[in-house]
């Protein structure tokens, strides 16, 4: 059970919510202080009788002690709760989620759904704004109703009309009859969206996302030789998302150039996914090592990574997510992600171990650098970007890691200097923290 | 002779109709269809009042708008824009501009006759 380890701390954060001594709950439950303390530590399993019994001394449901929730799910309920602006029990989130995981992940899934949808909303309601051979369609169309209209009107009027005015007034209508039926199927022929597209009609990055999210952000072929042209035209996207795809595929190509698989495979192993051990041992520079390491195949052993990257202005420009470590992609993320620190430090990598919010929030090691994705010129600004690698769960965890979170609205960090908006309404309470 | 209005408008046909509705109101319609011409044919008229299109062919009626109200002889002349683009944010540019109404395609000739009368007394 992925959980078992942190029924434990489940069972310690209740017994410290309602403030019961260790002393008291052990002995209500027939166990030894000692021996509880062990558990609280995870360093005995729980089950049985036992954590029924410490459910009911802590007033929860056992399903809450043993399964927990996973952060991820725990973030988009709360993103969700967000997302409506009303009042909600946010404060009871994780009890929800306990107690009726099935609804849960309905909700999470809705709420990404939901999500997509108003991007995908957002991009179409770009297209009618401003692209502009739908606007001279519409034009096209309105001016040749317009033009119908008023000769029609005049014909029809009261007034006396002389027979010249009369047949050009008819040959007008005639002939804009005609441009407005032309013009129309022109507009409809248009508007009919070809097949696959509204699969991509969301933005060009999370189309991109999503078709690498289907090999795990490995691509085998590049890694097997073949070319990105060959990879790029198998993947059949088509307009901005193939553009931002050929970048990708470009640099992972370089990458692969670098740092063959089964090279990087064994040094990972050596060096224990160090991305700076790495990157001296093969002589090559540091971002190189860190795209390379969000690369590995998954399912080989190797401990799930994620990966961030944003422009100069802080735009998310790739997400790989990475999991317990909820990356928005859109409404903006945590302004104290070392990805951000980066950017004011250009070149000199950044390692930090953060947490999420809560007391069980996702350990993360984060390696962040920001450096100019092209070559830099004179008497023009460096085209910045920083990227940061996410390793959750790190073997070796700081004492005292860096408190971060996900996005402000969904944060509990109410003190947060870097706050840009207020929380969510119960988003503050103790429960979450 | 009426007071005279310069339709400046690209589409023959709702040419042909404004300048008959008007002309049978009174009106000496003077017309005109291209954009980045726009100025020198109503600085030398110069009209009473004048009806603009936004979308012409060299140059949008917005910026002639602007330049009309930039001019002596133009800045206090009625301006009435009529066009297919009836979004909130193009009538408010109009608008700030210094446009004296605001109408949308497709038009009705009554409004239309209306509307310059209106303006005209005013």
């Amino acid at each position: 059970m992925p959980n078992q380890r942190l029924v434990g701390s489940r069972i310690r954060e209740k017994r410290l919510d309602r403030g019961l001594r260790q002393a008291s709950v052990a002995e209500t439950v027939g166990i030894s202080p000692s021996y509880l303390n062990l558990i609280e530590h995870n360093r005995r399993r729980i089950g049985g009788k036992l954590l029924a019994d410490l459910a009911r001394v802590l007033d929860v449901d056992t399903s809450l002690l043993a399964d927990g929730v996973d952060g991820e799910t725990l973030d988009q309920m709360r993103g969700a709760a967000a997302s409506v602006g009303r009042t909600v029990e946010v404060d009871r989130t994780e009890e929800l989620a306990a107690r009726f995981p099935g609804w849960a992940a309905l909700i999470a899934m809705q709420a990404q759904k939901i999500a997509a949808l108003e991007e995908r909303g957002r991009v179409l309601t770009d297209r009618i704004a401003y692209d502009p051979q739908l606007a001279g369609s519409l034009h096209e169309v309105i001016s040749a109703v317009s033009a119908i209209r008023s000769s029609a009107s005049i014909l029809v009027g009261p007034e006396e009309l002389d027979q010249d005015w009369q047949r050009r007034f008819h040959e007008n209508i005639h002939n804009d009859s005609i441009r407005l039926a032309d013009s129309s199927e022109a507009l409809i022929a248009y508007l009919e969206a070809p097949e696959g597209v509204l699969e991509q009609s969301g933005s060009p990055f999370e189309t991109v996302e999503n078709y690498l999210e289907r090999s795990g952000f490995h691509i085998a072929a590049l890694e097997e030789g073949a070319t990105p042209a060959q990879v790029l035209k198998e993947a059949g996207l088509e307009g901005s998302p193939k553009a931002v795809l050929r970048e990708v595929l470009n640099d992972y190509a370089q990458g692969v150039a670098q740092l063959p698989l089964a090279k990087l495979e064994k040094a990972c192993r050596k060096h224990n996914y160090d991305p700076a051990a790495l990157a001296q041992f093969f002589g090559v520079p540091l971002s190189v090592v860190m795209r390379r390491l969000a690369q590995l195949p998954p399912g080989k052993g190797h401990p799930p990574m994620g990966l961030v990257i944003c422009d100069a202005a802080g735009a998310l420009t790739f997400v790989k997510p990475a999991p317990g470590f909820t990356m928005p992609r859109s409404g903006g993320a945590c302004p104290l992600w070392p990805l951000y620190g980066a950017l004011s430090r250009q070149h000199q990598p950044i390692r930090m171990d953060v947490q999420m919010p809560g007391r069980n929030g996702t350990r993360a090691l984060c390696f962040a650098l920001a450096e100019p994705r092209a070559p830099t010129t004179f008497d023009a600004p460096p085209a910045l970007q920083s990227m940061m690698l996410v390793i959750p769960d790190p073997p070796e965890p700081a004492a005292e890691p860096h408190p971060v979170g996900v996005s402000c609205r969904i944060c509990p960090r109410t003190d947060c200097p870097s706050r840009r908006e207020p929380a969510l309404k119960g988003m503050d309470t103790q429960t979450v923290l | 002779m009426g007071k005279r209005v310069l339709l400046i408008e690209d589409e023959p046909n709702i040419i042909e109709a404004i300048s008959f509705i008007l002309s049978r109101d009174g009106w000496t319609v003077h017309t005109h269809e291209d954009g980045t011409s726009a100025m020198d044919k109503v600085l030398a008229l110069p009209p009473d009042m004048i009806i603009l299109d936004v979308m012409l062919p060299g140059r949008s009626g917005f910026d002639i708008l602007r330049d009309l109200r930039g001019h002596d002889v133009t800045k206090q002349t009625p301006v009435m824009m009529l066009t297919a683009r009836g979004q909130d944010k193009d009538r408010d540019l109009a608008m700030r501009l210094g446009a004296n109404l605001f109408m949308t395609k497709p038009f009705s000739n009554t409004e239309v006759r209306d509307h310059v009368r209106h303006l005209m007394e005013a």
